[in-house]
């Protein structure tokens, strides 16, 4: 229902949409003199407060009462009428109360109602009179040939028949332009009542962002559950049988040993091929949701990672209140992940790992600390967020719980990796 | 020896049962929880008890939490926990703790090498030292702050730090290196003169040195 001029061409389109012979002519012109007997309650209040001050206080407060009456009336004028739906303004209606009555008086949303009650109603009535008046007058200047003969004939000046012809063409102009005036009046009520009668947008859109943010963290949320699901069912699941049935192979070839050499090479290949599936069970488990960053949080967790690199990490970790389970399990990830991007491109000798908790940048007004998340390495550098598919995981990752994130490599090195995550989520 | 199996998976304990028969120990008592393990070390006071970390109701480290207790109101019994993941910190903890047992803390895939896990289990019971080589690693991670004292040592000697900490004699961590056993002596003196630790005899005192300055607690 928003306004759109400009585009000449839009401009063109609703010229010849709402020209004079369409039935928008007459839906318009009914739509605007309808505004009439919609306004007339607020235009007996207004002339009797006017005219009869002092003891008449009670026209305003009519008005007042009438308030959510009129909007019903107005959007019931809007719909059957013009049948366009102009939406409901947030929790209006409802029970009455007097407590829920105060509460609507005091809402943002009651007071555009009423502005455009006192305001946009009574000046749509004055236009509607004008359609109507238009019409009136064009209809009757169109027949002034028709009807002249009533007149005495001693009224008619010689020039009568030149000013006869001037007012039919005026009355036939008349006709023609009351559609277009009529419709340029729809369109003028229809974006007041929108932005008055209807919900505030800003406020709406607000709220739908909320939302949003509310699902997406639900989606996190149990998405990170599912991680965790998984990795409990593997854990007591098949990665104790895989170990059971290892050590019942590593038994058998301990307690067999005067088997012959191929049966003894097969339970040798056994017990290596059990051994490889349960290291192999255990790397993707922990890519999934380490049981020690549930139990123990991150402290823990990132120096399991730590001790597993292929090259000497220092590790330091200043968190003193632990953020939310899906934080924790980005930021495991994100250091899970540079680490092996590490391990594989950077040649490095030796990596920093450093996680803090920071008060946020927006300072005290954006309320939420950080989590801030730095690696380091001597590497050779050069890596290109723009290339590596580890890197377009990691920020893609981060982006999911608002976080944001910093490369710094220049070709030879060092390679800075920064991570900041909100730790509200 | 008499030992006790706490383990909540019935696949792994019957196993377990077999390989501590194997390794010459009697089983005394088999439970599923905390509480049971508790109950039956009270009872019969054994050796050595076997424990999972993660176990019921709880499934976090009641296991860790139970050994701890055992330590403490039964100095007699050396403790072997087994765990999905190593953290040091329980490591550490359990060190803290000094008794004249054994303790030991391995990864539960580690029972799956059935000759090692048996050396692993007897040094435990003889009061030594049986750490997982990740729990070393972990360990021997480098935390920020403080000047490093491990930058000193030569990466051999790095080696025989970290084998040193998971309870292995000289004569095992020769055999691992591939070194004699008075080469390994040579180096384990100089990493005492490096790290400043006056001498002690015995085994497991000499790894609760080393754990205890690396933990950075003196």
């Amino acid at each position: 229902m928003a306004i759109r001029g400009g585009a000449p061409r839009h401009a063109y389109t609703w010229i010849t949409a709402h020209a004079p012979w369409s039935a928008w002519a007459w839906r318009n012109t009914t739509f605007t003199a309808a505004a009439i007997p919609a306004a007339l309650p607020v235009l007996l209040g207004l002339t009797a407060t006017v005219t009869a001050p002092g003891p008449g206080r009670l026209p305003p407060l009519l008005v007042l009462l009438l308030g959510p009456l009129l909007t019903r009336l107005q959007r019931s004028r809007f719909r059957t009428l013009l049948g366009l739906d102009v939406p409901r303004a947030e929790r209006e209606g409802g029970r009455f109360s007097p407590l829920a009555a105060a509460r609507w008086l005091r809402s943002e949303a009651a007071w555009r109602q009423y502005g455009y009650h006192l305001l946009v109603s009574p000046l749509a009535a004055v236009a509607g009179a004008l359609v109507v008046l238009a019409w009136a007058f064009g209809a009757a200047a169109t027949c002034v040939y028709g009807w002249i003969w009533i007149l005495p004939t001693d009224t008619r000046t010689p020039a009568w028949s030149t000013d006869c012809d001037a007012v039919t063409v005026g009355g036939v102009l008349l006709l023609l332009l009351a559609p277009w005036l009529a419709a340029l009046i729809a369109r003028l009520d229809s974006v007041a009542a929108a932005s008055l009668l209807g919900p505030n947008r800003a406020r709406e859109l607000e709220r739908r962002v909320e939302d949003l943010a509310e699902s997406r963290a639900g989606v996190l949320d149990a998405a990170d559950l599912e991680r965790r699901r998984i990795e409990r069912d593997l854990h007591d699941g098949a990665q104790q049988r895989l170990v059971a049935l290892a050590m019942n192979l590593g038994i058998a070839r301990a307690t067999l040993t005067d088997l012959p050499a191929e049966a003894k090479a097969v339970i040798d290949e056994a017990h290596r091929g059990a051994k490889e599936a349960i290291e192999e069970l255990n790397n993707l488990v922990r890519g999934l949701h380490p049981a020690v960053l549930e139990d123990r949080g991150l402290d823990a967790a990132l120096s399991g990672i730590a001790a597993r690199a292929p090259f000497p990490v220092e590790l330091t970790v200043d968190i003193a209140q632990r953020p939310g389970a899906t934080v924790e399990a980005v930021a495991y990830f994100v250091v899970s992940e540079t680490l092996a991007n590490v391990a594989k491109h950077a040649r490095a000798a030796h990596c920093r790992v450093h996680a803090e908790r920071v008060p946020a940048a927006g300072g005290p007004a954006h309320g939420e600390a950080l989590l801030r998340i730095t690696v380091t390495d001597d590497g050779v550098g050069g890596a290109d967020p723009a290339r590596g598919t580890g890197l377009v995981g990691l920020r893609k990752r981060v982006g999911s719980v608002d976080g944001t994130i910093m490369i710094e490599s220049p070709l030879g090195g060092p390679t800075v990796i920064t991570v900041e995550l909100p730790c509200g989520l | 020896m008499r030992a006790v199996i706490a383990e909540d998976s019935v696949l792994l304990r019957i196993g377990l049962v077999k390989v501590l028969e194997m390794a010459g120990f009697e089983v005394v008592a088999e439970t599923s929880d905390a509480e049971g393990l508790l109950a039956a070390v009270e009872a019969h006071r054994p050796e050595l008890a076997l424990v999972d970390v993660r176990m019921p109701p709880g499934f976090t480290d009641e296991g860790v939490r139970a050994a701890l207790m055992i330590r403490q109101e039964s100095p007699g019994t050396a403790v072997l926990l087994l765990s999905q993941y190593v953290e040091e910190r329980y490591a550490a903890d359990l060190l803290a703790t000094q008794t004249r047992a054994g303790v030991g803390y391995l990864l539960k895939q580690r029972v799956a090498d059935v000759e090692e896990f048996i050396d692993a289990l007897r040094r435990v019971a003889s009061g030594g030292t049986a750490l997982d080589p990740q729990v070393v690693a972990q360990l021997l991670l480098r935390r920020g702050g403080g000047p490093d004292p491990l930058a000193r040592l030569t990466p051999r000697e790095r080696e025989v730090l970290a084998l040193m900490a998971e309870g292995r004699s000289n004569a095992g961590i020769a055999a691992e290196l591939v070194v004699s056993e008075s080469a390994v002596a040579k180096h384990i003196n100089s990493i005492f003169a490096k790290l400043d630790l006056p001498q002690a005899d015995g085994d497991h005192r000499r790894v609760l040195a080393v754990l205890r300055f690396l933990d950075g607690t003196p």
